[in-house]
């Protein structure tokens, strides 16, 4: 287990190298922003391209990035959003807003979502679980953009119960704060919960009509001790990874809600980025959801083998 | 008991068909193929069927929305009315009936009685009264030099399109006279009688250039404020101008009530004419149809029931031709990598591996950047899509390769001497044909998903290309959200049953196809 581990996220550094290498290589071969004419800041700039090895071949450029990343966590200096600031602070300063909103978001979500399909799953082919299912459906397919409008014009504007954007600021944990988040988070609530219920629901029939829970209720005990002890815990199998793959990708928060509401976020700092154009960000962004990617990936692999004993990854059989 | 046959004599022995021919029963029953199958099961699923009727609704509706604003109302989707922007949805005929909807209204609040005066004046002058029912007054006490006193605002219910009213508007001679041959053809009156400032103001106003231009003030005014005169009767007192040196071309067509001759109804300016026209009649005179906006208008003033249908149009043929792509790419590539498995399969699964960690958004950015300028902004985003798309259908059929190549019919056949090209497309493809086909109606509406998404986010700008597309709809009407709703409501009513109906008609066909997915029956 430990080395299967070992060799996932082995293979993971390497697939994650070679992706920074290709968007690298793209983003490099295009031509850099346009200075304005008669910048005082031309020759810093010049110099700072040059210093980055602007006129370097690609591999020697990328070796100097990488270089700049290990040896001083340097991640280049914004060209043009920010310009002449380092990219890693503003890149961590705008993470805690989006992680804080898509935290926000799975707390309350999660819960009820499992909850959700526990009740469908128990009342299998009944109206509730036909009414859980098809809402399931509906909502899954929905995307959270409509969310977000019909929120923000019945609770923001016709209600006037929150604000229509986020606050501006970084007391991130004030009441004033959490209220005119409120909106962000349960536009991206509703995905959530349909998809846990969904996956709950699914796993949890299986489970409840596979042999053990026959035997279990054979050798005596009732049904809900069967459901609870037996067919819970099997359930959670499948459920758990995808809690866990859940948390690592709050990190990257959502680009539409955040740009809908304005949430200072890694998402909004993309978009701009792809507008400015500003490189350096857009560079850095890009590693980001890379890592983001395939670390939830190897989460949730790797969690299964824990979770479960009767899954051993990797082994010869 | 065997004892006794030996003891029959062999005279006694006759055979039972010598003469008839000995055949199976045949079937009474049709036989059902796999395909029939598939679709029995399906039409059991209601909720399948419904979303398939859906379906074929919007696909319909996109292909016939911009055909019947072309044709019946003449606007496409170049049409950009600069002046009906984010109107309300307003059908002429409907609107008439006074029944509350397709009228085309807006409520405008704490409106002064100056401002509603002046909607009531619009009326007055061009016959087309944008007031809808009573306004609702609110009172409130203010204090004004020291004295209080009642103030009343008016929640008032106005027809978007009426309240327009007259604008001013520069044109050449022969538009003016076009107008006007118009105006005797059809009897609408779309040139009103030019008005002077200097008619509306009372003389002790000195200087006029201070007060703003508002062309619908007509009627005479007592101060600058625009409070209109009224006679003995409580009328309005019209401003028209009468000065025929200030005329800029004769006229001659339809005057209005109370004209005897001496109103002009064009200013001259240097090689055209200024000219009062009522911009409803004016976009009826243009389009040669009223305003007829069933869905409402976007923020470039487009049609929305038209731009909608444009809009599907694209998302519905692109997300047909990026599945195509993907499936056959991916069929293909996951029929060599499970047939051969080896280091063909190591090296695939590698490369899917790198391409798949790939966040789709960065690829679609550095898709667009490169290759827009060459392969335009559509064929950029068909890249994009192809290059991480076939992956999962890749894997999907990989794995059915895997399962069904070890079986003893594939033996046979390698036995009999079949190619492994025929072995491959002639006896597993069929097999994991099913598994093919249900994902492949859960790619569309993913497709449409993350073309819409990015179009809403204005990575990528269809609007040379088709026109518009739904997201960027949607991402206009999410600016105006508060003032014209139905700019965000629409788009995503249509967009949110396009995807609904999509997932439940391609989760019916999936268990139609895979009974075994469905989970267990009871």
């Amino acid at each position: 287990m430990f080395r299967y581990s070992l060799r996932r996220i082995g293979l993971m550094l390497i697939n994650l190298l070679i992706i920074t290498y290709m968007c690298f290589a793209l983003i490099r071969m295009l031509p850099p922003p346009e200075l304005p004419q008669g910048d005082p800041h031309t020759t810093v700039i010049m110099e700072r391209r040059e210093a980055m090895g602007y006129n370097k071949p690609i591999p020697v450029q990328f070796g100097l990035f990488l270089n700049g990343i290990f040896t001083r966590g340097d991640w280049g200096i914004s060209d043009k959003l920010y310009f002449g600031q380092d990219v890693a602070t503003i890149f961590t300063s705008k993470l805690p807003a989006s992680m804080i909103v898509n935290l926000y978001s799975i707390i309350w979500t999660i819960p009820v979502g499992i909850a959700l399909g526990i009740w469908a799953a128990l009342k299998k082919n009944t109206w509730i679980d036909h009414t859980i299912s098809t809402l399931t459906m509906v909502v899954i397919s929905v995307p959270s953009f409509v969310y977000a409008f019909l929120i923000q014009y019945v609770l923001c504007y016709k209600l006037g119960w929150f604000p229509f954007l986020m606050k501006g600021g970084s007391d991130y944990f004030s009441w004033e704060m959490f209220k005119s988040m409120v909106p962000a988070v349960l536009s991206l609530s509703f995905g959530v919960i349909a998809g846990f219920t969904r996956v709950t629901r699914a796993e949890l029939t299986e489970v409840l009509t596979s042999e053990f829970m026959l035997l279990a209720r054979t050798k005596g005990l009732t049904r809900r001790q069967a459901t609870i002890r037996h067919a819970f815990k099997n359930c959670m199998v499948v459920i758990v990874p995808s809690i866990f793959g859940e948390f690592i990708s709050i990190l990257s928060g959502s680009f539409i809600i955040e740009r809908i509401f304005s949430i200072p976020g890694v998402g909004q700092l993309y978009l701009n980025a792809i507008n400015g154009p500003d490189y350096p960000i857009f560079m850095m962004d890009t590693v980001f959801y890379t890592t983001i990617g395939l670390a939830a990936g190897i989460v949730v692999d790797i969690s299964y083998g824990f979770i479960d004993p009767r899954i051993r990854m990797g082994s010869k059989k | 008991m065997d004892k006794y046959y030996e003891r029959i004599p062999q005279e006694m022995f006759e055979f039972a068909q010598l003469d008839s021919e000995i055949h199976d029963e045949k079937f009474k029953t049709k036989a059902r193929g796999f395909f029939a199958d598939a679709m029995l099961r399906f039409k059991k699923n209601k909720s399948s069927v419904v979303a398939a009727y859906i379906i074929g609704f919007l696909i319909l509706f996109a292909i016939v929305s911009p055909l019947i604003s072309e044709n019946v109302f003449h606007y496409t989707i170049e049409d950009k009315d600069n002046v009906y922007i984010n109107a309300a949805p307003y059908i002429p005929s409907i609107a008439a009936k006074e029944w509350g909807i397709w009228d085309g209204s807006m409520t405008m609040n704490s409106q002064s009685q100056l401002q509603l005066d002046m909607l009531y004046a619009i009326g007055q002058e061009t016959g087309l009264n944008p007031v809808i029912g009573e306004p609702v007054a609110t009172e409130r006490e203010e204090m004004y030099r020291g004295k209080p006193r009642k103030v009343y605002s008016y929640a008032v219910k106005v027809n978007t399109y009426y309240k327009v009213g007259v604008k001013n508007m520069v044109m050449s001679y022969s538009e003016f006279e076009n107008i006007q041959k118009w105006q005797n053809e059809t009897g609408v009156q779309v040139i009103f009688p030019a008005v002077d400032k200097r008619d509306i103001y009372p003389s002790k106003i000195k200087d006029l250039s201070s007060i703003a231009d508002n062309p619908n003030i007509w009627y005479q005014c007592t101060d600058n404020k625009n409070t209109p005169k009224t006679d003995s009767n409580g009328n309005l007192v019209p401003a028209y101008c009468t000065d025929k040196e200030k005329e800029g071309a004769p006229y001659n067509s339809i005057r209005i009530e109370g004209d005897n001759g001496d109103y002009i109804y064009s200013i001259a300016k240097s090689g055209s004419v200024l000219v009062r026209v009522c911009y409803y009649n004016y976009f009826w005179y243009t389009h040669d149809s009223e305003p007829n906006f069933i869905l409402g208008t976007d923020t470039y003033g487009r049609d929305l029931f038209c731009a909608i249908g444009k809009g599907a149009r694209f998302s519905l043929i692109f997300a047909l031709f990026v599945s195509i792509i993907n499936l056959s790419i991916g069929a293909f590539a996951g029929a060599y990598q499970g047939y051969y498995g080896g280091w063909v399969d190591l090296i695939c699964q590698r490369l899917m591996e790198i391409l798949s960690g790939m966040p789709f958004i960065v690829v679609t950015t550095l898709f667009q950047l490169y290759m827009a300028a060459k392969v335009g902004v559509v064929g950029a985003f068909l890249f994009a899509f192809v290059l991480t798309g076939w992956i999962g259908m890749a894997n999907l059929t990989r794995k059915q390769f895997y399962r069904f190549k070890g079986q003893e019919y594939v033996l046979a056949a390698r036995t009999l001497g079949a190619s492994d090209k025929r072995i491959m497309f002639k006896h597993i493809f069929p097999n994991a044909l099913g598994t093919i086909i249900t994902s492949c109606a859960l790619v569309i509406p993913g497709v449409i998903s993350s073309e819409t998404s990015l179009t809403y986010l204005g990575i990528v700008d269809l609007s040379k290309f088709s026109g518009t597309s739904i997201g960027e709809l949607m991402k206009n009407g999410q600016q105006t959200m508060t003032t014209s709703p139905h700019a965000m409501l629409y788009p995503s009513i249509f967009f949110s049953l396009l995807m609904i109906s999509f997932n439940l008609f391609g989760n019916g066909l999936r268990d139609a196809f895979n009974p075994s997915t469905r989970g267990t029956e009871d």
